[in-house]
């Protein structure tokens, strides 16, 4: 009688999971290389409209971005329906505009200065005076590269 | 008394829980951010040195109510109707064989009484203050898309190959320097065959 029984045979060897963490760190590594930490909180509602020519954004640095909407239900009873313009983490008027994008102008270096592109993520309920007061805050400090960020999607589902 | 050789081994096992825990505190937390919409140029303050005087015919009125109904060249149009008849207006190519203006790659009606050529055709919007801005995008979006639905047609034409496809060829930061200049010279080509005139400020205009 042998003291060490013999393995039976066709049982299958069980799958070493030594590698398992290398593994989880590795995506755990990508992950936390690709992530963006959203640097401001959006105070308005911002569901986009959708569009189909659209052109991305490719470079973070040199956008600037201004947001538009209702306020979001926490600030309805501060800011009222209507509405609003959220600069960085503040809600501003419509005259805070130039001044804002001056201020992030002079922020950026000097090389990117002039190939600046105002990001307008505008909810796709506001009013366009509102817009239009704000391009023209735009051209009166001359940022006249401006994309209106949407979704992709079909332009006619805005319609519903 | 049991014998120590060194510290004892730190037990190894949790670790895969740990990473698993962050791992999945990145993939909850993490967007993606996808950021894209339509560019736009804003005209500058300063008006242009000398009234440029343009023709009644060259330019196509987009006007956006507050219910967002559209009034296009003094008709009621439906909104999926925009890009066609921009398009029309764009590709007319009204002027004479043989005047300097004559258009020889437009394949429109040649109606006189429109654009004389896309070069000289100009899209004026104008819209109320109470228009939504969904309506507005989708109206930016139809004439950009006609726009774009030429550029297509010359590109193909021309280079085989899609201008939009070009330009984000041309746009991306991963392409090579040696073919940005190719690049270049097919999209700012084909952008001198149909320029994108699209005007929101007050066009004057004269017959």
């Amino acid at each position: 009688m042998s003291k060490f029984k013999k393995k039976k045979d066709g049982e299958l060897p069980a799958v070493s999971t030594a590698s398992l963490p290398d593994i989880v760190f590795m995506l755990l590594f990508f992950f936390m290389t690709v992530t963006v930490m959203k640097d401001s909180t959006i105070k308005v509602e911002n569901v986009l409209p959708n569009a189909t020519e659209i052109k991305k954004l490719e470079k973070k640095d040199r956008v600037i971005y201004i947001f538009v909407g209702k306020p979001t239900k926490e600030y309805e009873n501060v800011y009222g329906t209507e509405s609003k313009i959220q600069l960085n983490d503040k809600f501003a008027d419509v005259k805070a505009v130039g001044d804002y994008i001056l201020a992030e102008r002079a922020k950026k270096s000097e090389e990117l200065q002039n190939v600046l592109t105002t990001a307008l993520k505008v909810d796709k309920n506001a009013n366009m005076g509102l817009i239009s007061d704000i391009k023209q805050e735009l051209r009166k400090v001359n940022a006249l590269k401006v994309n209106y960020t949407t979704y992709e999607g079909d332009a006619f589902n805005n319609l519903q | 008394m049991a014998r120590r050789n060194g510290a004892p081994e730190v037990n190894a096992g949790s670790m895969a829980d740990i990473a698993f825990l962050l791992l999945i505190f990145f993939l909850v937390t993490t967007t993606i951010e996808t950021d894209a919409g339509l560019d736009r140029m804003l005209p500058p303050m300063e008006p242009p040195e000398e009234d440029v005087v343009i023709k009644q015919k060259n330019i196509f009125t987009v006007n956006i109510n507050k219910n967002g109904q559209l009034l296009v060249e003094d008709e009621l149009t439906e909104l999926k109707d925009l890009r066609a008849k921009a398009m029309d207006f764009l590709d007319n190519g009204g002027a004479a064989s043989g005047s300097p203006e004559y258009c020889n790659y437009c394949k429109g009606k040649r109606d006189a009484e429109s654009s004389d050529n896309p070069t000289k055709a100009i899209i004026s919007l104008k819209n109320d203050r109470e228009t939504k801005y969904s309506i507005y995008i989708t109206v930016q979006n139809e004439l950009v898309g006609a726009y774009n639905d030429l550029r297509n047609r010359e590109a193909q034409r021309l280079y085989k190959q899609d201008f939009t496809d070009l330009e984000a060829a041309y746009l991306n930061p991963e392409t090579p320097e040696t073919d940005k200049e190719e690049l270049k010279e097919k999209v700012q080509r084909i952008q001198g065959l149909f320029p994108q005139k699209l005007s929101e400020a007050e066009t004057s205009s004269n017959n």
